[in-house]
């Protein structure tokens, strides 16, 4: 069977402007995306550039978007899971444009690096570990899947209106830090990310959730860094 | 054509942001030296992260009987005895103190209920003694080195690919290396330089490994003059999925999963009857690469079945939620209601650049120090996996050796004075880019990584013999040479050259892979990960020695040998 990948094409070194190109890529059962992509590179056009690494969903490198969609294209079986024949690929939206699907992550970066995104304590460790328990673990496991593939800042109104917001996903690392038993630095993250950049400016679109490959309660968490910030003032 | 230079100056240099060339950073930077990281990938997309079983240490909060001289043993054992014994016992002692301080920085372990750590069981250690997170222990170590990295203010060259290293008068003085993302070539001076570049899975059709992990530190090494050690043993995982060969966890067997052939038969009952499906990874792979070759894989193909459907949806659901969701995501199977095609997978390099117990490159076979120059993680070979690798061993590897040699480069750095650029270095890697950028050649740089992996995964996989060995290392020989004359890349441009960087890649792929089947070659017997079917023994009397290799400058390989460091245990014969 065949697919057509209708690809997002943009080397600012030569292309006046960005235009679509489009291959043919004979696909089988259990092709990802990523599989196609490479295939193009590698059999019909070496210039096609994107970033890819771990090709299991974790590195958080190959985050695009697919027929509208943000997906990790590492994750996408391009059978089961996209089911046109014609296939739209594109730069994760709300990022510059670097090459082709490669965007330019370093105001992602820049954000996260914002919000104190360290362990933070005043009293001395203990010999051995300082113990949690199950429960106190639990709450911030799952923040601690993010991948920092930057699909939900990308998926964000607020953050296309707002520049300087921090966005979902330093937001989601503040909370992971703040909600940590261990951690004795919320005080210093709470003041940062309360501002009308930070968790005051989300509006619960639940976007960032839908777009997350790793479907982190993204909104909760937030909201959960607003409640502690409500206690706080009581 | 005139490539950019842009010179910069550190008082030390780290290559490779996984978790030993973070770990060394911090030990750097927590100093106040100024520190650089160099790295291909963004950090937190280092090989690393993909690590989900756990990290080891005796720490005894489930199994208080566990001791280091227990872990220890396991270690030695699994190494089948060619693992350097003065350095297993510092690796376990430390291994400890790495946790602890792994929990201070905050990483997330999973918890037991009276607050402690949890340890799991893991394939080859008697106790209890993996460390995990869920069941993603590599990544959140991975981010939370990074996140310490960030505090101390580490300088990152994010997407920085280098393509040599600078010797001068004999000392480490730095290196060059590409910028991806504008083009450009950028030589870092420094007091001290540290390789944690990884491992080399790519150079297999079948790995378990990223895209990224194509060796580059060896071959930059090997290019350098200096020798690499033990390149022939080559882990190979039992269970990676069919054809891509991403990982399927331990954990699969660990909760009871069965190995199926063709037909339907449970055949690790011929192997290992009482171990079954949990012996050790080598004796697994090496069973279910006998079913395939003796045409009883799935319709005679190169793959078995894992089949978990037995264990039923709950306990599925409950203990191996993202085996299933890798399994439905990359190959479209439901584990709950189909068994997953499996086969064995290029998993884990054993061998790297040799160093000694405080992390510094050795050059001979007398362990000459080169000074200023550090290795550590899955590019070095201290060598404390000597023949065969016991999972969660590596993890601890990297982040231990990744402390110590970078507290032994720092203080080195303190006394040290920066040393003129050896242009011969920038010479040879401005010669790399401009060959490529400039040559017209007819074959794309894919043509030959493809026959090449064909080539090692057919002739230098599980089982080995001479005949195939030497058949694979003029088949390499040859690619290389012509990758030489005629290789092509279709993207000339400057910014970020995907094209370029994977032709570079390509080429180090084909020189260390020479040395890997060259060292196979040369060694007649079988130990570990490396099973020659012409020597099925150990042979102790000729061969408990290290290999050390060295290419020369016309593509000729030199060897030479050194002895295993043995303390506390003595060679027995490895039975599980
Ligand atoms: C799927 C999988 C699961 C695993 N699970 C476990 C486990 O559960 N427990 C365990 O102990 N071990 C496990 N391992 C092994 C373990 O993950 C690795 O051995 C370890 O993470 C290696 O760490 P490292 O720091 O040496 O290298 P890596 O994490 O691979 O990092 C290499 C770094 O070098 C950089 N680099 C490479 N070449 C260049 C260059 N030319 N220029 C600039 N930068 C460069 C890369 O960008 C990267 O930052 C697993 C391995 C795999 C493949
Ligand atoms: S929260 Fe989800 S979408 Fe956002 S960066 Fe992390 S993994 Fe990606
Ligand atoms: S390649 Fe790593 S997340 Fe897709």
């Amino acid at each position: 069977m065949k697919k057509t990948l209708e690809v997002f094409r943009y080397n600012p070194e030569k292309d006046e402007k960005p235009y679509f190109q489009t291959y043919e890529v004979e696909v089988y059962e259990g092709m990802t995306l990523l599989d196609a992509l490479n295939y193009i590179r590698w059999e019909l056009d070496g210039t096609l550039t994107y970033r890819r690494s771990c090709r299991s969903a974790i590195c958080g490198s190959c985050a695009m978007k697919i027929n509208g969609k943000t997906y990790l294209a590492c994750k996408t079986q391009i059978i089961r899971d996209i089911k046109s024949d014609h296939i739209k690929v594109e730069p994760l939206p709300g990022y510059e444009i670097i090459k082709d699907l490669v965007v330019d992550m370093d105001n992602f970066f820049d954000k996260l690096h914002r919000v104190k995104p360290y362990h933070i304590t005043h009293t001395p460790p203990p010999e051995k570990e300082r113990l949690q328990s199950p429960e106190e673990f639990h709450y911030i496991n799952e923040a601690a899947d993010c991948i920092l593939c930057g699909a939900c800042v990308s998926a964000c109104p607020s953050a296309w209106a707002g520049k300087d917001y921090l966005g979902p996903a330093a937001l989601l690392k503040a909370y992971k830090f703040c909600a940590d038993s261990r951690d004795e630095g919320a005080d210093e993250r709470l003041a940062i990310v309360n501002d009308r950049n930070g968790v005051w400016r989300c509006h619960y679109t639940a976007n960032c959730m839908d777009a997350c490959p790793k479907d982190i309660k993204i909104t909760d968490y937030i909201a959960r860094l607003r409640n502690m910030l409500v206690q706080d003032k009581l | 054509m005139e490539l950019e230079k842009t010179y910069h100056k550190y008082d030390v240099i780290i290559v490779g942001a996984g978790l030993a060339g973070e770990r060394a950073a911090l030990a750097a930077a927590s100093s106040n030296l100024k520190t650089a990281v160099i790295t291909k990938v963004y950090p937190t997309r280092s090989h690393s992260g993909g690590a989900q079983g756990g990290i080891s240490a005796a720490i005894g909060n489930v199994d208080p009987e566990d001791s280091l001289e227990a872990h220890m043993w396991d270690t030695v054992k699994g190494s089948d005895f060619l693992g350097d014994q003065d350095a297993i016992e510092l690796f376990v002692e430390e291994a400890i103190k790495t946790i602890y301080e792994y929990e201070h920085m905050g990483v997330p372990f999973s918890r037991l209920p009276n607050g402690k750590i949890a340890q799991r069981a893991f394939g080859g250690h008697t106790y209890r003694r993996a460390c995990y997170s869920a069941d993603k222990t590599g990544h959140v170590l991975l981010h939370t080195l990074y996140e310490q990295c960030v505090k101390h203010e580490v300088s990152f060259y994010n997407e920085f690919l280098v393509l040599s290293l600078m010797i001068t008068d004999g000392q480490a003085s730095g290196v060059v290396a590409w910028d991806l993302r504008n083009g450009g070539l950028h030589i870092f001076q420094t007091k001290a330089v540290l390789f944690a570049t990884g491992g080399y899975g790519r150079a297999y059709k079948v790995t378990s490994n990223a895209l990224s992990n194509t060796g580059d530190g060896l071959a930059t090494v090997l290019e350098a003059g200096l020798p690499v050690e033990d390149l022939e043993f080559v882990q190979f995982h039992p269970t990676g999925y069919y054809r891509q060969g991403i990982l399927v966890t331990e954990g699969a067997r660990g909760e009871g999963g069965h190995l199926l052939n063709g037909e339907g038969e449970r055949f690790m009952k011929k192997y290992a009857p009482e171990k079954m499906e949990l012996a050790p990874r080598d004796l697994v792979s090496r069973s279910i690469w006998t079913e395939i070759l003796e045409g009883r894989g799935i319709d005679g193909k190169d793959y078995v079945y894992i089949d978990l459907t037995h264990l039923g949806a709950e306990k599925i659901m409950e203990r191996l939620p993202q085996i299933r969701d890798l399994a439905i995501s990359f190959v479209g199977v439901d584990p709950i209601k189909e068994p997953i095609p499996i086969q064995p997978t290029a998993h884990y390099s054993m061998g790297g650049i040799p160093t000694n117990k405080r992390g510094e490159v050795v050059i001979d076979s007398q362990n000459t120090v080169m000074p200023g120059f550090y290795a550590a993680g899955e590019a070095a070979c201290v060598s404390i996996h000597g023949a065969n690798r016991l999972g969660t061993n590596s993890l601890q590897e990297a982040s231990t050796f990744g402390r110590i040699a970078g507290n032994n480069m720092t203080e080195y750095a303190r006394k040290t004075e920066f040393l003129p650029v050896d242009e011969e270095a920038v010479k040879r890697a401005e010669d790399k880019v401009r060959k490529l950028l400039e040559n017209d050649g007819k074959t794309h740089h894919y043509h030959y990584k493809k026959e090449l992996q064909e080539t090692m995964y057919e002739k230098v996989w599980i089982f080995r013999n001479e005949k195939d060995l030497k058949e694979a290392a003029s088949i390499v020989k040859s690619l290389e040479e012509d990758f030489m004359k005629n290789v092509k890349i279709d993207d000339k441009g400057m910014l970020f050259n995907l094209d370029l960087q994977e032709a570079l890649e390509v080429h180090n792929l084909l020189t260390f892979s020479q040395i890997i089947i060259a060292g196979a070659i040369n060694r007649k017997e079988s130990r570990g990960a490396h099973y020659r079917t012409d020597f099925p023994k150990r042979d102790d009397v000729n061969w408990l020695k290290h290999t050390l290799a060295w290419r020369k400058e016309d593509g000729t390989i030199k060897f030479d040998y050194k002895p295993v460091v043995i303390t506390k245990y003595q060679p027995t014969e490895r039975k599980y």
